[in-house]
């Protein structure tokens, strides 16, 4: 079980928190638009990798806000915390 | 007459404090230190249990976790009975009740006992090759395969003991309290540290505090007597927290740690009262310092598992800590130094050693010429070739071993004796390093898996490290402590030790016989049964992996997860496919390290605290008044009011028929409700329901449905406009958490820009539904100043109200099709404003319901429930709902998805009624619709969701999903049972009053 620091409230267990998929997947603003190819792409396709991966998380036990994470996947090690809107970090 | 082998006190058991136990319904006595098994070597027995698969006799192996064959029930037949505790862990005390397991009728004859026999016909795989066919037999097999299979016998009582959970926060934790773990405790907390120490054991000092010979030495001084000094130190420490019994049991990323301590097991059953018998420790330490020790690993010959065998390292510990001698004529063989330790410790204690057998040919160290001085005989470059003794071992049959270690060759020579003592070396105990996510290496030279990679901030010290002698260790310990704390000096600097140990090692995995291996019984796991030869079989079977190879014949898969076994395991593999025991791996070791007990992981969350329960404000009226409960979600919800002698189907009928005749009251304060307000909170409405939002007018209520981004229906219920940027919004009750988290979400990430709150108030309102054609009169007397009218109040409609002072918000809404008002009420008036409603409704015979005849009420009206009528699958269009979704907005959650290629299939599973061609049949809820039912395989159309017999139509009724069934109504198909097929039409999902006349009566 590992520890996420909330950018909101500080470290804290990650029994705290729920994980949310597949951060910087923008909902499209013209769905109407799209081919159906293009709106399920969207919708079902997510990365699964081994290394850093980007994924949204929220505070569900504490104050309920959603913020983004960089983990390694293969060791559980987050490397970076930040919120909704800001960039992934490049390092 | 039971034989006494205690042979030389020891510091460690107090011979002044008998404890009588029983083992088996025979009393014993034991002393105060003593362990079951302990105790039962002094008194001669070594025979303990029968093994799993081949009943063969077994005996205590270890005196340690690692035990794999003394495992014994505790307390039979009683609700603190205990299976598959180790024999070698349990301290004994008065009163002790310990039996044998997997025998019958007794360990000293065991009908299973013919397995042994039968063992060439049972072969690794023998369960999976034998009882496949035919398949329909398999029930059978199952039946005697069940009842022959497992160890010990679980409880049938609730547990009578207390358990809890704690977490502890620390800098370092240290596992082990062996000689390097006191070493690095001592550093650590002397080094401001807050510190943490634990050892499974109840003594601290591991292996070196009955080290007693001159051997090994540390500054001039026995190793034991310079660990007491250390130990008598380090209790002093204040940042140094030290837990005995307290073993570690899991090891997971982030340095966070599981461990059991156990608090009352050595005790007597009288002292246990109301206190709490094991905790489960929850640490999180910033570093964790490795410090488990080794495990001594056994050989592998023919027979090397009757009762009297034991590991070199185990008869030491006996002698040395018990004072107990396991044989009056003891045999060691070994392929390193370790047995020599054994055999001058048993010699100064006068306990006769009738010959060592030694596999490697040229060795030479200070320990071998004292043990010749002894005049005990070795034979170097021997190997045992068998055993024999059913019950207890009673002659070992040895031979020489070729050059290549391949074959036994020259003539035998037989050695009687009623104890033999193996070592094979040490393996490092790196279960928990390796648990963390920690990579092991392969060290060629004594065939050692050690730690090469850490995944947190852990170190590995000590013999688990692959540092075995106290010279080693004393020049190791201290240097890589310094250095993983970044600390200067410690007070271990310079030390001298000196250890005679030398550390050559002739690693042979499976040793040869003069038998073909076919003929021979060389067990790798004890526990399981799995000897080399399953091994060789399964490779020749093609298995290589190991992992496989585990699996299929069950080697390290016993309640010691083949802590003795598995590198052997391994060493066999690697030998028989050649390839290198570096690039085999190992096998996973998992947590526990040793079994948990299920109170231990619940802790305190037994009972009514396994989970919350949610009870609304008037739970205590149905309580009072026989309410049947239902759990919904978290909540218990009121099923049905039976009156004495009701059935539940008596119940239903009647309050279902008394709702429509006349008035009925239903308590739907669970239902979620969210706050809504902002200035934008018409257009976050617009852009989560499918229907439109923006012209709702203030006062008025409306039916939204809630898809998923995929199109399928997720929630549904009423939203109210109570001002121009106030709305409260109802969801079902088990959908309340998730609808609120699915809002915040879209709030949060997608539409940050818009002015929304989003409030829970489910909790904060209490709600009373009241329907049936009389439901105006009694609400309009319980609510006397607010006009009724159709035209002031109509269906779908909201006015706030005062009940006397009491502020309320009564909205004239109906789930069950009839005219119908909820009025709610701050929670803490819920229970008086329901009592008014009953008493009021008194006259009109007002009938309190629960959810089923809500849900039957519903069914009739065809009214779908979220999650009972559709499941992630159902789009609004497939639920004939296609009224509810606009066509105008230009984008909601979900729009899109409703015109992708799949959910404009025609051919979709949709929501129809279905009737019985026999009026009274009550189809059951899950059963399969077909049309054809001749055709192979049959063709599966849908299935039924709802079904119940309406009172009111007098007749049984069903909702059901049926491909295609949009364009079916009328259509006759076939629900097939078990012993009958039922007719049915597909109808019209609405049974009653389409015309919603009584809505809006």
């Amino acid at each position: 079980m590992f520890l996420i620091n909330c950018p909101y409230c500080g470290e804290r267990e990650q029994s705290e928190f729920k994980a949310g998929g597949e951060a910087h997947i923008v909902r499209p603003k013209q769905p109407t638009e799209l081919s159906d190819d293009q709106w399920a792409e969207y919708l079902f396709m997510r990365k699964n990798i081994k290394g850093i991966q980007f994924e949204r998380w929220i505070h569900i036990h504490g104050c309920r806000k959603w913020f983004n994470v960089a983990r390694d996947t293969s060791n559980d090690v987050i490397k970076a915390v930040y919120k909704m809107g800001e960039k992934p970090p490049t390092n | 007459m039971t034989k006494n082998l205690r042979v030389k006190s020891s510091k460690f058991v107090d011979e002044t404090y008998k404890i009588y136990f029983k083992f088996n319904g025979k009393t014993y006595h034991g002393y105060k230190g003593d362990t079951l098994a302990s105790a039962l070597l002094a008194n001669d027995i070594h025979l303990v249990g029968r093994s799993f698969k081949y009943h063969r006799p077994r005996g205590i192996m270890t005196a340690g976790s690692e035990e794999p064959n003394a495992i014994v029930q505790l307390h039979k037949n009683t609700s603190r009975t205990e299976p598959n505790v180790r024999a070698t862990e349990v301290e004994i005390y008065e009163g002790l009740e310990a039996s044998s397991q997997n025998c019958w009728p007794s360990v000293n004859f065991d009908i299973g006992g013919i397995n042994n026999f039968l063992s060439p016909i049972l072969p690794a795989g023998f369960y999976y090759k034998t009882f496949m066919w035919p398949a329909s037999f398999w029930k059978k097999y199952e039946y005697f395969i069940r009842k022959s299979a497992g160890l010990g016998k679980s409880p049938t009582e609730p547990d009578p003991d207390i358990y809890e959970h704690r977490y502890i926060h620390c800098d370092v934790l240290v596992i082990g309290a062996g000689i390097s773990g006191i070493i690095a405790a001592k550093i650590a907390a002397k080094n401001g540290f807050k510190t943490v120490l634990v050892d499974e054991k109840p003594y601290l000092g591991g292996s070196t505090i009955y080290q007693n010979s001159e051997y090994f030495k540390i500054n001039n001084q026995i190793s034991s007597s310079w660990l007491d000094k250390e130990i008598n130190e380090i209790k002093k420490i204040e940042n140094l927290e030290i837990k005995t019994r307290t073993s570690v049991a899991a090891f997971h990323g982030y340095n966070f740690l599981l461990a059991r301590e156990d608090l009352l097991d050595h005790l007597p059953f009288n002292q246990r009262n109301n206190k709490i018998r094991q905790r489960l420790l929850k640490i999180r330490s910033k570093k964790v310092i490795n410090a488990t020790g080794s495990l001594e690993r056994p050989l592998i010959f023919d027979n090397n598992d009757r009762p009297g065998i034991l590991l070199s390292s185990a008869i030491n510990k006996y002698a040395n800590l018990y004072g107990v001698a396991c044989g009056k004529k003891n045999v060691l063989f070994t392929n390193n130094d370790s047995v020599y330790e054994t055999a001058i410790s048993l010699n100064s204690k006068g306990i006769n050693v009738e010959a060592i057998i030694d596999n490697r040919e040229e060795v030479d160290s200070k320990l071998i010429k004292e043990t010749e001085n002894n005049k005990i005989k070795v034979y170097k470059g021997y190997t045992v070739v068998n055993t024999s003794g059913y019950k207890r071992i009673n002659k070992v049959t040895i031979m020489q071993l070729s050059k290549d270690g391949q074959k036994a060759i020259g003539s035998k020579i037989s050695i009687n004796c009623d104890c033999l003592g193996i070592s094979g070396g040490w393996t490092p105990a790196v279960h928990l390093f390796t648990q963390s996510g920690g990579k092991l290496k392969f060290r060629e030279e004594d065939q050692v898996f050690i730690p090469n990679k850490y995944s947190s901030d852990q170190i590995s010290i000590g013999s688990c490290n692959g540092d075995f002698t106290i010279d080693e260790i004393l020049l190791s310990v201290p240097k890589n402590i310094k250095q993983f704390l970044s600390i200067k000096k410690t007070d271990f600097e310079n030390f001298q030790a000196h250890s005679s140990f030398n550390k050559s090692k002739r690693n042979i995995w499976l040793l040869p016989s003069d038998k073909n291996i076919g003929k021979t019984m060389p067990f790798v796991d004890f526990q399981n049964d799995a000897t080399a030869k399953d091994i060789k079989l399964a490779l020749r079977e093609g298995f290589r992996s190991i992992e496989h190879v585990k699996r299929y014949t069950t080697t390290g898969m016993g309640t010691d997860q083949g802590k003795l076994g598995n590198m052997h395991a391994l060493g066999i593999i690697s030998e028989t496919t050649g390839s290198k025991m570096g690039e085999l791996g190992t096998t996973t070791f998992r947590p526990p390290y040793t079994p948990l007990t299920f109170g231990t992981i619940v802790g305190r969350n037994v009972g009514e605290y396994f989970d919350t329960f949610r009870k609304t404000p008037i739970h205590d009226w149905h309580v009072r008044n026989k309410a049947e409960f239902e759990n919904v979600g978290q909540w218990k919800r009121a099923w049905y009011y039976p009156k004495s002698g009701e059935s539940m189907h008596d119940a239903v009928q009647r309050e279902s028929k008394a709702a429509r005749d006349s008035a009925g009251i239903l308590d739907a304060s669970t239902l979620g409700k969210i706050d809504i307000q902002g200035t934008d909170a018409s257009e976050f409405l617009n852009r989560v329901y499918t229907n439109a939002w923006s012209k709702l007018a203030i006062g008025k209520c409306r039916y939204g449905l809630m898809l998923n981004e995929d199109g399928m229906v997720y929630d549904d219920g009423v939203t109210t406009r109570l001002a121009e940027n106030h709305y409260i919004m109802t969801t079902t009750t088990g959908g309340a958490a998730t609808v609120l988290g699915k809002l915040e979400d879209y709030l949060q990430t997608e539409w940050p820009e818009l002015d929304v709150y989003l409030t829970s108030v489910t909790d904060h309102y209490a709600t009373v539904s009241v329907c049936g054609p009389n439901s105006k009169q009694i609400v309009s007397k319980v609510i006397p100043d607010l006009n009724f009218s159709n035209e002031s109040f109509p269906h779908m409609s909201f006015k706030n109200a005062k009940i006397g002072k009491i502020k309320c918000r009564v909205m004239r809404i109906s789930f069950t099709g009839e005219h119908s008002y909820e009025i709610n009420v701050q929670a803490s008036y819920g229970k008086s404003v329901w009592e008014r409603c009953m008493e009021i409704g008194k006259e009109f015979n007002i009938t309190p319901y629960g959810t089923e005849t809500m849900h039957l009420l519903r069914a009739e009206k065809g009214f779908i429930i979220v999650g009972q009528d559709t499941d992630a699958t159902m789009t609004p269009i497939d639920l004939q709902m296609d009224w509810i979704v606009s066509k105008k907005k230009y984008d909601f959650i979900g729009k899109r998805s409703l015109y992708r290629s799949d959910t404009i299939r025609e051919d979709r599973k949709q929501l129809v009624g279905l009737l019985t061609e026999d009026p009274d049949e009550v189809l059951e809820e899950g059963a399969q619709i077909v049309a054809d039912i001749n055709k192979s395989p049959v063709e599966m159309l849908g299935h039924v969701t709802s079904s119940y017999y309406s009172p009111n139509l007098k007749k049984s009724i069903a909702l059901g999903v049926v491909r295609g069934g949009k364009k079916m109504l009328g259509q006759k198909l076939i629900i097939p049972m078990e012993n009958k097929k039922i007719n049915i039409t597909v109808a019209d999902p609405v049974f009653l009053d389409k015309e919603n006349k009584r809505l809006n009566a």
